[in-house]
């Protein structure tokens, strides 16, 4: 199967950063689904090193 | 000078969202600067060097929000924060109507869109790659428009990708037509039986929009990202996007558009193609059509001819019948340049080309080298016409403003016209110039007014050279249809009535500054 299918369904998208895509998506007629996306661990680099090294 | 603050914790925005809002704020009366941005620790440096890092920003981190004003008075310094507060509250409203939730993960968006299938990921580099990886592992086809994702995360998430049969579209990638649904920098075209494999976001925008204006129409168009053709990467995933369109009963013409790709990604091209019954047909900007050739595929000379040449086998016709057409169009151009140079006043003899476009920039740059020999650019083709100042035009000089040296801090130039307006009347003062061409990228994405934006600063830039006795012509190529949010229609209209030439695509808006340029000695 080609790419798992993708070409024979309908195309739904999740949308992560740039609002105006999921708005353009949205006005051309297709699904999207916008995430209210923040950095992890509140983006604190140190925080995020730790939690890598304890494999979090 | 009184500067102003607030720091917001746990309030994030994007990146664009933030440079409008600072935009706005900046041309605020009285305000000397103002300032919106995430707390990381790039953007402290930047405040400490304007004199913006006030003592309670500097412990800020990723996710604070940080807003700041200087202005002659407490008052006007003041006032900045709350209207940066307004403009932000009005931009969530975009993002989310009145008691909408939005999920904050890819597994609570997976739950309220059932069989989704495709993520867009246009967060800041440093994290796109994570999230993209946490898509894939879900089974999700990626775009990733991000960039700066580093080129080992690429190389494993399209080896995953590949292994997973998923696309993995970018980093870097701005545009893609999946399934008829126009990704990120997108133009409306409707669907059809030629599909594109682009390693080059506006090249892929130039040539659908081609087909489309033609009145054919597009299976699908796969981006993958300008790296994905190096030899770090291998070529991963234009190699699948050739198989899934080779394999794609929708598909009867295959396009590919790319810069050269490296060596050993071109002969594996090469290999791919050979066992392809459908036609393929391959535009390599700047590079040795003879593999390409030699493997099969009917190789284009630039944008232009590689969507007339699939639009014609996509219809059954003999494609040797373009050259005929594009050669009559040729002699008409020939007369319009002698028409616009027989205006001009002696002295005036070069280009400058501002594009938004970097494929389109690459293009004219090869086509201004066939016919005239090299020109100026921060990234030109010859390595001695390497402009020593980027914002300093010499003689024939192009530049792509959507390079990372112009859009630090501000938005792409396809969505904020502002350096674009000032540099045209810039380049208008000079004597010397006799063409200022364009390139105006419609579509999805981009900004939404492009004829209203440019016809000011046109006009401006002809009134200037008139004052002095000058004639400046400035050719537009407009890169859209006539479907595109924008009209295609409406903003050709608007240039013309602002002065400008409008050509239908890049290639013929090139051949004719090319023309100019010659009959005014310009090289």
């Amino acid at each position: 199967m080609i790419l798992n299918g993708l070409f024979e369904q309908e195309l739904k998208s999740i949308n992560i950063g740039l609002v105006s895509f999921r708005d353009a998506l949205k006005d051309a007629g297709y699904e999207c689904v916008q995430v209210d996306w923040a950095p992890p661990a509140g983006g604190d680099e140190d925080v995020m090193a730790a939690l890598a090294a304890l494999g979090l | 000078m009184p500067v102003k603050g607030l720091k917001k914790t746990g309030e994030y925005f994007d990146s664009v969202t933030l440079m409008l809002v600072a935009r706005s704020l900046t041309e605020m009366e009285g305000v000397e600067e103002a300032t919106v941005v995430m707390g990381t620790a790039e953007n402290k440096q930047i405040l400490a060097a304007s004199g913006l890092l006030l003592d309670e920003f500097k412990d800020a981190t990723d996710t604070d929000l940080l807003i700041a004003g200087k202005a002659p008075d407490e008052a006007t310094a003041g006032s900045v924060i709350a209207r940066a507060e307004e403009l932000l509250i009005e931009s969530k409203q975009k993002k989310a109507s009145a008691g909408e939730h939005l999920p904050r993960s890819i597994e609570g968006a997976v739950d309220e869109l059932s069989g989704a299938n495709m993520v867009l990921i246009s967060v800041a580099g440093r994290y796109a790659g994570d999230v993209a990886m946490e898509a894939l592992e879900k089974g999700l086809h990626v775009l990733l428009f991000s960039d700066n994702v580093s080129i080992e995360k690429e190389k494993e998430l399209k080896e995953f990708g590949r292994e997973k049969g998923l696309l993995v579209m970018g980093p870097d990638c701005g545009t893609a037509i999946i399934n008829g649904a126009p990704l990120c920098f997108a133009n409306v075209v409707k669907q059809g039986k030629i599909g594109i494999v682009a390693a080059s976001g506006t090249g892929l925008q130039e040539v659908s929009c081609i087909i489309g204006n033609q009145g054919e129409g597009i299976s699908q168009a796969i981006g993958t990202g300008g790296r994905d053709v190096k030899k770090d990467i291998g070529g991963i995933m234009f190699l699948e996007g050739i198989k899934a369109l080779a394999a794609d009963g929708a598909t009867e013409v295959i396009v590919l558009v790319s810069k050269p790709p490296s060596p050993e990604v071109l002969a594996s091209v090469g290999e791919t193609i050979k066992d392809i019954s459908k036609p393929v047909v391959a535009i390599l900007i700047g590079g040795d059509p003879k593999v390409m050739e030699a493997a099969g595929a009917l190789a284009a000379r630039d944008l232009e001819r590689a969507g007339l040449i699939a639009v014609a086998l996509a219809r059954g016709e003999d494609p040797a019948g373009i050259e005929k057409a594009l050669a009559a169009r040729s002699e008409e151009i020939k007369k319009q340049a002698s028409a616009e140079a027989g205006k001009m006043k002696e002295g005036q003899k070069y280009l400058r080309g501002l594009f938004s476009g970097g494929t389109l920039c690459d293009e004219t740059q090869l086509m201004f080298k066939d016919s005239l020999g090299p020109v100026y650019s921060p990234a030109p083709i010859d390595p001695d016409f390497k402009l020593d100042d980027i914002w300093k035009s010499r003689e024939n000089t192009v530049v792509d403003l959507g390079e990372d040296e112009f859009t630090v801090g501000r938005p792409h130039p396809m969505i904020d016209f502002l350096l674009r307006k000032k540099r045209i009347v810039e380049e208008a003062k000079d004597p010397e110039v006799a063409v200022i061409l364009l390139d105006v990228v419609l579509g999805y994405g981009s900004n939404m007014a492009p004829g209203e934006e440019l016809a000011g600063p046109i006009r401006e830039a002809k009134k200037l050279a008139a004052d002095s006795g000058r004639h400046l012509a400035v050719i537009c190529s407009i890169t859209g249809t006539h479907k595109d949010p924008q009209s295609r229609k409406k903003v050709e209209k608007e240039l013309k009535e602002a002065g400008a030439i409008v050509m239908e695509t890049n290639a013929a808006a090139s051949e004719l500054t090319v023309a100019i340029v010659k009959i005014r000695g310009g090289k």
